[in-house]
């Protein structure tokens, strides 16, 4: 499964520059690949318009031979149709988790599957299982949202995602609202998902997530700067802002 | 045979036929009013007079409550056959009803306090002093006319004379039969002698009944001619000079003693101590109470219905709507909660039948409360939706749920949660604002509180019962809505598992 974004335009009414200026990158299928750069070099925002949480006005965003094609383009139900094919294959985990309060951990789980894909509750609830198991949860299956300590509520939205069986995971800064001790933890969850196959983007400023990807992009105004494995990108940068921002988190 | 028999069957279980005739019991004695000593009868010789008129009709009299200054318009509104409750004959009433032959005539009569040196005792010294009596009544006008400092009450007469007692006004100007029963009764008053003006009362029809008009004005003169008017008004204590002279009654001396005011007399003139009362009176009010709750109730309930099935539309209009919508639900909710429900009510009761919608009083009743508060409703359920983070709804919609199925099962669960206690808070409104359904012709808990304590004269104990009654509907459902935030927010104040 690749995503494939080209020369994807973001202009925020009201800024003088566009957030994503023509941005283009192409992510192979199965990899786990951070994305890298300043505050408000975009990266939240192409997340967010790749799952059409945000629209966008040139460009396509192609996810598995499913094009999304940007507001100048294509009409409502063309794109309202192709996201809701799109959105099939994706999954996001929220910087602060997003879980739904309301509904113990195995509901959150389950909901989609039951509402959306249309699955009986008794499968939607052993898939669940599998997945909370998988992540290291089955002992907190039966508990609410708020009974979780903040590792758990991640793990929690990352496997109400993985229950809707994407092929691509997007993850918006997923140790911003954790404690630093708990940076392995969550490589470890990403690479344990990754093992699964499924294609992986995660927004970070956290070097050490970073170095533990299989592919770093870097951004910068709107647009990729640097791309490759985290030994080329961040060991021997080739731009200066790749430089500048390395630095500055060192 | 068969086909009689039919027939028979069939008259027999056909309804009676009616007079229905509209009056205020508020107003009180001695027109219509419950009686004091057994509160599930309606008496009052506006009662005897409209059974009287029935029987020579061949009709039964059935009584339908409304506001005495409302009483015009709901004849009109086809709500009664014909308003009989002191109906002056004034030409202000002759442009909007018929009115009969005049079937009674008073003086105005001035009270004062006993004893009172500086009370005004003549028409000339009513000038800019505070005088009590009922509004749109001929004594309102004579006394605006003398320059008086008009105080109307639109409770019942007892009310007038009350504050009279306790220095609020200096006098009161009222048709005789009131004075009669009110301020005679009690050695506290004075009646003034004196010519105030006069007041004759007569029967008020549609405008174009005129064959029902030609009816009532033949049975009147047949009561009149057969002597049942004349020993109606004596039993009343309400034969007098003026009365003879309207029905052309050579004898102007009363022949039999006014049973009915010696009655009145004694069951109202001094007010039997609470807790005899609480043992004696209050249970035979109880089932009045019981069923005016019970109207207060269903009105409350469905009009709560309705106000949350728009409330929630509304909301979700304003808040997802395209903006032609959204701006169409603001319009609604500042209009409804701008305006007072008491015009809204009126509006909808007597305004509509204009554009052909004619609604009954029950149902008027539930669709105006509804209406008014599903703007207060939207607004909570609107604060409700807005408590819920955004990204709920993002979370949601990258999961695949509809827009829809996002509100169901995602926002609408969070959001009740805050909405409920402002929900209980207007329930409770409600079911107190309910009280205005009384202007269109329904008795529900607080009017039938009015009437009974203008008829028994019992302002306090009587309080104290209804607003336990009221009490007593609201608190269940107070308990019933802690009971529904609990379960809603079961999932918070819980430490780490």
């Amino acid at each position: 499964m690749t995503l494939k974004v080209t020369g994807v335009v973001r202009h925020y009414p009201g800024n003088p520059e566009p957030t994503l200026k023509e941005l283009s990158f192409d992510l192979p299928e199965g990899t786990l690949t951070a994305l890298l750069g300043k505050s408000g070099a975009g990266k939240s925002t192409l997340l967010r318009c790749v799952m059409g949480l945000e629209p966008f006005e040139k460009g396509t965003i192609e996810i598995d031979g499913v094009v999304i094609r940007g507001t100048t383009e294509s009409t409502a139900a063309e794109r309202h149709l192709a996201l809701a094919r799109a959105r099939e294959r994706l999954g996001l985990v929220f910087q602060n988790f997003e879980l739904f309060p309301h509904l113990s951990v195995i509901d959150n789980c389950t909901l989609a599957l039951i509402k959306v894909k249309r699955q009986p509750e008794a499968a939607a609830k052993a898939k669940a299982r599998e997945v909370l198991v998988q992540l290291g949860l089955e002992h907190r299956i039966d508990v609410w949202p708020e009974q979780l300590s903040g590792g758990q509520k991640q793990r929690v939205a990352i496997a109400r995602a993985l229950c809707m069986e994407p092929r691509v995971l997007l993850y918006d800064e997923p140790t911003s609202a954790l404690d630093p001790s708990l940076k392995a933890e969550v490589l470890q969850t990403l690479q344990r998902v990754d093992a699964t196959g499924v294609t992986q983007v995660v927004v970070t400023h956290d070097i050490f997530l970073a170095k533990g990807m299989e592919y770093v992009c870097v951004l910068d105004h709107g647009q990729v700067i640097e791309a490759g494995p985290p030994a080329q990108v961040l060991g021997a940068p080739s731009h200066e802002s790749t430089r500048e921002l390395l630095k500055h988190w060192q | 045979m068969h086909a009689l028999l039919l027939l028979t069957a069939l008259a027999a279980a056909a309804p009676e036929p009616e007079l229905r005739w509209g009056a205020d019991a508020q107003g009180g004695a001695p027109y219509v009013f419950q009686d004091p000593t057994d509160p599930n009868h309606l008496i009052g010789f506006e009662v005897e007079l409209a059974g009287a008129l029935g029987k020579k009709l061949g009709l039964r009299a059935r009584p339908i409550q409304g506001p005495w200054d409302k009483l015009l318009e709901l004849l009109e509104r086809g709500d009664f056959d014909l308003a009989l409750n002191g109906i002056e004959v004034a030409a202000e009433k002759k442009r909007v009803a018929l009115l009969s032959r005049p079937y009674f005539s008073a003086p105005e009569r001035l009270t004062i306090r006993r004893g009172d040196a500086n009370a005004p005792r003549t028409l000339e010294a009513l000038k800019g002093r505070q005088v009590g009596t009922l509004p749109g009544s001929m004594a309102e006008r004579i006394l605006t006319r003398a320059g008086a400092e008009v105080r109307t009450y639109e409770g019942g007469q007892d009310e007038i004379y009350a504050d009279l007692k306790l220095g609020r006004t200096d006098a009161v100007l009222l048709d005789a039969p009131i004075a009669i029963f009110y301020a005679e009764i009690d050695s506290d008053f004075e009646n003034v002698p004196g010519e105030f003006g006069s007041v004759e009362y007569a029967v008020a029809f549609r405008l174009g009944d005129e064959e029902r008009q030609a009816q009532v004005n033949a049975a009147l003169e047949a009561l009149i001619r057969d002597g049942t008017l004349r020993a109606l008004y004596e039993r009343w204590g309400l034969w007098s000079p003026e009365v003879a002279r309207l029905l052309g009654d050579p004898d102007l001396k009363p022949r039999s003693p006014p049973e009915e005011l010696m009655r009145w007399r004694a069951a109202v003139g001094k007010l039997p101590p609470f807790w005899e009362r609480v043992r004696t009176r209050y249970p035979q009010v109880l089932p009045l109470f019981l069923k005016g709750a019970g109207l207060s109730l269903a009105v409350s309930l469905l009009a709560m219905v309705l106000a949350i099935v728009l409330g929630v539309a509304l909301a979700m209009g304003r808040r997802y709507g395209p903006t032609v919508v959204s701006v169409a639900c603001v319009a609604y909710i500042e209009f409804f909660r701008g305006t007072p429900l008491l015009i809204q009510l009126t509006m909808v009761y007597f305004g509509l039948p204009e554009l052909g919608v004619k609604l009954s009083p029950f149902v008027a009743g539930v669709v105006a409360l509804g209406l008014n508060y599903a703007a207060a409703e939207a607004e909570n359920y609107r604060a409700g939706l807005e408590s819920v983070p955004a990204g709920q709804l993002e979370a949601a919609t990258v999961l695949g749920f509809s827009r829809l199925q996002s509100l169901r099962f995602i926002v609408a669960p969070q959001a009740v949660r805050i909405a409920i206690p402002p929900m209980t808070n207007d329930f409770i409104a409600l079911l107190k604002d309910s009280s205005l359904v009384s202007i269109v012709t329904l008795t529900e808990l607080t009017k039938t509180y009015t009437t009974l304590a203008s008829s028994m004269r019992d302002h306090l104990g009587l309080g104290l019962l209804v607003a336990l009654v009221y009490l007593l509907i609201g608190l269940p459902f107070a308990q019933l809505a802690r009971v529904v935030e609990r379960r809603f927010a079961r999932h918070l104040k819980r430490g780490l598992a």
